[in-house]
């Protein structure tokens, strides 16, 4: 099994999503989903100690390993190909995902009808297989499937938000609408890419397009697939979508759309940055790395400031996530290798905060009903566990010290400085004054405010979906009180693509 | 004549720009969806014109043609249509569904009933 490893991450979750519907109508489509989730989540990790081994033996540039689908020979059959940067991404993208999952049967009952709930898992497992073929695979038009993938599967998800608020369904068209034009042009890039090149091939097409530095075409394919990611990653100007379609999905859908869809996206920008492109042709032929820097600090300060005005929780934590990945796009358009290893560290600390914080606004749903600052009213009282995760993950986006939130966005500061660009320090302090702000407000309604009198009764929300919480919620904390394995992990992706070029 | 020589390529273009206008302009969300379309389909041109050879025979191994035709763009747009209809098929039903939410599939009345 050793050697298939690498595509039984892709196909297990495959199959697992088109058996799910015939799980029956209970219990059944929800613990499928569980353990097949929990399984890509043993075999991640196999995979990256498999690749952590090999790194030790053979150095981090020597650390890969590929699988050829079919045995197809490398150029021209598909390949997968796993190294120290992806597999720590599929790492996440599995972790958060069974944690999620485990948490998704009471959640999924409250807002799903239940004659539904059986195709939701299915198309969640779905959701998953894109994700982690997007981030597994070694050729770029594959890519483009797996994207679209988990992309379809996702406004179909987004949709299912129906069942609570109608808005969903416009949100869904509307995400639906702008992600396929972000993926045609995303599509037209690599066709660019392929007709002068004539491969797709990551590792074909990085040695062939870095003896076409002038080419105009590679010049015009850049651009498309810059645009084209910008909008599938929601970072501004291109985050109109975001907002709607993670504010109304379903909770466990919030949680895994900002934790891991658009970092995946951003993972493939760095890819293409760092890996196929490389810095000179990605950032020194066109202003790529000002525009990028320039686009990721105004995401930080109109994400954060749209975020404080937000009455509903989601929504809060949906325009914080355009924040969010504005600071992760700062750190890899730094190009240093401080700033690369602030940018994917915070997308681990991200996914795990921002996961573990959607799952509490799902747990007010639970509970409440609604979650906004009027039904947010004094609920520190009767539920503390969920209010105090609340807490940790909101100082998390602050980046206080003690929190992981801190590590990231103290790598993204010294990178910044490292590059002499000062200013762009003082937009990550200011991005976390701002959440200082909009995570303050809704701290305040918890605990300082009256409870709503009808709402005495409410009480702690049952372990099954506390404890996910915390599980996220904890991991967060651990890596803020010890970074030294996930700095570890971050450091040694960042060296390895900082050494391809 | 130069330009005509890459006629292909401009009806590409010209189609992908049609596609977008649509998307962008018309408030209806069916029309979006037909311009998504054809937003879509007019890459699909651009690829399978890659593919073309001057001269080139159909990809299959014969004794007389020493010249073949790419048949890669081709296989990669047989991916590419498979999204592009499960994208419109995804489209459809959350249409349908807006239509019994709203009543209507109009972008602009949708956010005036959301604003109400």
């Amino acid at each position: 099994m050793g050697v298939h490893l690498p595509v039984l991450i892709v196909v297990v979750p495959l199959l697992g999503a088109l058996l799910t519907p015939f799980m029956g109508r209970g219990k059944g489509p929800w613990l499928f989903a569980t353990l097949t989730t929990w399984f890509v989540f043993a075999m991640t990790i196999a995979l990256y100690i498999q690749v952590d081994n090999l790194s030790q033996r053979l150095g981090i540039q020597g650390a890969v390993v590929s699988y050829t689908m079919g045995n197809w020979k490398v150029p021209w059959g598909i390949e997968l190909r796993v190294d120290l940067f992806n597999s720590f991404i599929l790492l996440i993208i599995a972790m958060i995902s069974s944690v999620v999952t485990v948490y998704a049967r009471l959640s999924v009952a409250h807002d799903i009808p239940s004659d539904r709930t059986h195709f939701l898992y299915s198309l969640w497992l779905l959701f998953i297989t894109g994700l982690l073929g997007v981030a597994i695979t070694g050729d770029v038009f594959n890519v483009y499937v797996l994207l679209e993938i988990s992309s379809l599967s996702s406004y179909a998800l987004v949709a299912m938000g129906k069942y609570h608020n109608r808005k969903a369904l416009s949100a869904s068209i509307n995400y639906l609408v702008l992600g396929t034009i972000g993926a045609s042009f995303f599509l037209i890039g690599i066709g660019y890419l392929y007709s002068v090149t004539g491969t797709l091939n990551m590792t074909d097409l990085a040695q062939k397009v870095r003896e076409l530095q002038d080419n105009r075409t590679v010049i015009t394919a850049i651009v498309f697939l810059f645009i084209g990611l910008g909008v599938k990653m929601a970072l501004f100007p291109f985050h109109g979508w975001l907002p709607n379609a993670h504010g109304y999905a379903p909770p466990i859908v919030s949680a895994l759309l900002s934790a891991v869809a658009i970092k995946v996206s951003a993972y493939i920008m760095i890819r293409f940055i760092f890996s196929i492109l490389g810095v000179e042709l990605s950032f020194n032929k066109l202003p790529t790395s000002q525009i990028l820097m320039i686009c990721a600090s105004l995401a930080i300060l109109v994400g954060s400031c749209l975020a404080i005005r937000q009455s509903s929780l989601k929504r809060m934590l949906a325009y914080s996530s355009v924040a969010q990945i504005g600071y992760i796009t700062l750190g890899f358009a730094l190009a240093n290798e401080t700033g690369l290893t602030g940018s994917i560290i915070h997308i681990l600390n991200h996914a795990l905060m921002k996961s573990g914080l959607f799952l509490v606004a799902g747990i007010i749903i639970f509970r409440v009903g609604e979650a906004d600052l009027d039904h947010m009213r004094g609920l520190g009282r009767s539920m503390p566990f969920t209010m105090a995760a609340f807490i940790v993950g909101g100082l998390g986006l602050i980046g206080a010290p003690l929190t992981a939130g801190f590590i990231s966005k103290w790598y993204l500061v010294m990178g910044a400085i490292q590059s002499g660009q000062m200013i762009f320090a003082v937009v990550v302090l200011l991005g976390s004054l701002l959440a200082v702000v909009y995570v303050w407000r809704m701290v305040e309604t918890i605990y300082f405010q009256t409870p709503r009198e009808s709402r005495q009764e409410i009480s702690e929300a049952p372990w099954a979906l506390v404890l996910p919480v915390w599980v996220l919620i904890g991991a967060s904390l651990y890596f803020g009180i010890d970074a030294s394995l996930s700095t570890k992990m971050a450091g040694q992706a960042a060296r390895f693509l900082l050494g391809t070029l | 004549m130069y330009f005509f020589d890459f006629y292909n390529y401009w009806i590409f273009i010209v189609l992908m720009m049609i596609g977008f206008y649509t998307v962008i302009a018309k408030p209806n969300f069916v029309k979006k969806v037909i311009g998504l379309g054809l937003f879509q389909t007019a890459i699909f041109l651009f690829f399978i014109s890659l593919g073309k050879v001057e001269g080139g025979a159909a990809p299959i191994l014969m004794s007389t043609a020493t010249i073949y035709s790419n048949p890669l763009p081709h296989a990669l747009i047989l991916t590419a249509i498979v999204v592009s209809v499960s994208t419109l098929a995804v489209a459809l039903s959350i249409i349908v569904n807006l239509k019994e939410a709203y009543g209507t599939v109009e972008a602009d009345e949708i956010e005036e009933a959301e604003e109400a």
